[in-house]
């Protein structure tokens, strides 16, 4: 007898599968939480402490000299500093709840937005509990130069007191402030995805693609391109070798990215392709008309996006200062470059300018200027917007055309084509000839004389097809375990009906 | 009795009702209508995506009328329906049967 209780067993498997690795995963962070006794071995925070005398500059030195007895303080936490990145770390995380929640709710049809929605808000939450569990640690402690260490796992030692480099010597904040700043990237990386293969995707497979694909793919680029032992750890020449032989595979080699054009967008655009290839296309692709519900929240979610951005390029400096100016001013160019570029193109070659194609410039901006924005001059801020909005314009339809993926959303055509452009353009505009920043020298505190262009751009498109490959590789096997073991899509008579109703049992809008 | 079906553009309701109310037309039913005519539709163009909107919005307008006032009611439709260009719409006159007003019972031209 086909009971209602067991016509749903495999839903109620799922759920509860997933539930008890949940449950196993909070038992374990508890338990380590308790045993937390005593204080972390070799991390960030440690190299920093016990580098300080060093680094301090004269007046500092002075000061101490004064003091009747040095008995070696505490480095202290630079306040602003830790306020600058926290209020940063608070307009990332508003960049996806609801800045791309919105902007990607309005481009599905009415009777699949909350199912954009949720995977959005559920996305991101399953992420955050991952990066206290294990995800922090494997990317920014020390390991190997492809995956960090265990000794942050289960949030072991991050407590008040753990202090954490800046990329000045002897400037530091709470090691929670980088902690909560990363892990809202880590959120919103693994949302990015989820365009590429809205409205047919089932929603457990979401969650355990996630789950696979953040493991195995975004904390390892993460620790490839951003751990370093700190600035302080760069005491004088014959120590640099050893310090980048403690470094991220990609930072050892000189890839620039200053908040993530690879570690971010290229890393996500590339597992949405692989995504949109593995699901298939949407019943209908090509022969129905599949339209944006309403591209106001789209509008909306943009401009929300466009704000929240600058936490995540300006508090990537880590600090409140020069830098930090420079990468906000730059997001702030960047974007608008690439709004007027992308709205004029088609203008000219599609005969009318489109709110979307406005907005998805703003949002193509905003991706290229990421890994360059703290590294680059205003004028090249200005040339790598323009040249991202035109190079994603055709992302999204010539290019398009040619993967024939049914990539949803445009997250290659946007984020790939945008980020990829960015990545390689960083080594053009980060020269000094060209207004940029050239490459920091952490020993003498300047920059290095000489710049070699075409040997960057080689050092940047090596650091983009190493993520195209951990990426690309990762994903599809994540993306086949999910399809082969609880299913990757819907069926067609739910996909027809929408996801609101047909997995998630409610309706966003009763006319 | 006929019945008078117009459709119309959605911009001209006004002058429509205008003037049938005043060659003594009693009551009008309007219903928002898509369909396409000799008008072309349009193409919209979503990034990459371009569709053809064959279906356009039109306003069906109904009302049933004695005989004496049909070539009156015509007339005041037609005159201010019109602009003159492709996608005005189209006046289609059927015979009504029999006409019922549901609160009295009164039939036919009464009940009008």
């Amino acid at each position: 007898m086909k009971t209602r209780f067991f016509s749903g067993w495999k839903t109620r498997m799922q759920a509860m599968c997933l539930a008890a690795l949940c449950g196993l995963m909070m038992a374990g962070f508890a338990t380590a939480a308790f045993a937390q006794d005593t204080p972390p071995a070799a991390t960030t925070t440690a190299d920093a402490a016990s580098t300080v005398p060093e680094a301090a500059d004269d007046a500092t030195a002075a000061e101490q000299e004064a003091v009747a007895e040095p008995a070696a303080p505490a480095p202290a936490i630079s306040k602003p500093d830790t306020v600058w990145v926290l209020v940063s770390a608070a307009l990332v995380i508003f960049m996806t709840l609801p800045g791309l929640a919105l902007f990607y709710g309005g481009l599905v049809r009415s009777k699949n937005v909350l199912s954009i929605l949720i995977q959005n808000l559920v996305v991101f939450s399953l992420v955050a509990v991952l990066w206290a569990l294990y995800g922090y640690s494997l990317a920014f402690t020390e390991g190997t130069p492809f995956i960090g260490g265990f000794d942050r796992v289960f949030a072991h030692g991050l407590d008040a007191a753990a202090i954490g480099a800046t990329f000045t010597k002897g400037v530091y904040i709470p090691e929670l402030a980088f902690f909560v700043f990363q892990g809202a990237f880590a959120c919103i990386t693994c949302a990015l995805i989820i365009g590429a293969f809205a409205e047919r995707v089932k929603f457990a497979g979401v969650l355990l693609f996630t789950t696979l694909w953040f493991t195995f793919a975004y904390l390892p680029m993460a620790h490839m391109v951003w751990f370093f032992p700190g600035p302080d750890a760069f005491t004088d020449t014959a120590a640099v070798d050893g310090v980048l032989a403690r470094s991220g595979f990609l930072f050892k080699k000189g890839a620039l990215d200053f908040a993530g054009g690879t570690v971010v967008h290229i890393n996500a655009a590339i597992a949405g392709l692989v995504g949109a290839y593995v699901i298939g296309k949407r019943t209908g692709y090509g022969r129905e008309a599949i339209k944006p519900h309403n591209l106001t929240q789209t509008m909306v979610g943009a401009s929300i996006l466009w704000v929240g951005w600058f936490g995540f390029n300006a508090g990537s400096a880590l600090e409140a200062g020069g830098v930090a100016a420079i990468a906000f001013v730059n997001t702030f160019l960047a974007t608008a470059a690439a709004v007027v570029t992308w709205t004029f193109v088609e203008w000219t070659f599609k005969r009318k300018p489109s709110l979307l194609g406005a907005a998805s410039g703003a949002v193509a901006g905003l991706v290229a200027i990421t890994p360059a924005a703290g590294f680059v001059g205003l004028n090249g801020a200005l040339a790598i917007g323009a040249i991202a909005g035109v190079l994603s314009l055709w992302g999204v339809s010539g290019l398009k055309k040619l993967l024939g993926a049914d990539d949803s959303l445009d997250v290659f055509g946007v984020h790939g084509v945008g980020g990829i452009t960015g990545a390689l353009l960083t080594g053009v505009f980060a020269a000094p000839s060209l207004g940029g920043s050239g490459i920091w020298d952490y020993v003498t505190e300047t920059a290095l004389p000489d710049y070699d262009i075409a040997g960057q751009v080689w050092i940047q498109a090596q650091g983009v097809l190493t993520t195209i490959v951990v990426s690309g590789v990762v994903a599809l096997v994540a993306f086949l375990i999910v399809k082969y073991t609880i299913g990757l899509r819907v069926s067609e008579e739910s996909e027809r009906e929408g996801l609101d109703i047909t997995s998630h049992g409610e309706t966003a809008y009763e006319v | 009795m006929k019945l008078i079906t117009a459709i119309i553009r959605p911009f001209k309701l006004d002058d429509v009702r205008g003037a049938l109310t005043e060659v003594g037309v009693s009551g009008i039913t309007v219903t928002e209508v898509k369909g396409f005519g000799r008008q072309k539709g349009h193409t919209e163009l979503y990034r990459g995506a371009e569709y053809v909107v064959d279906f356009l919005p039109k306003l069906k307008v109904e009302c049933a009328v004695t005989d004496a006032m049909l070539e009156a009611a015509l007339e005041a439709v037609q005159t201010n329906a019109g602009t003159g260009k492709v996608g005005d719409g189209k006046i289609f006159v059927t015979a009504i049967e029999q006409v019922v007003r549901i609160r009295t019972g009164e039939l036919d031209a009464d009940a009008l």
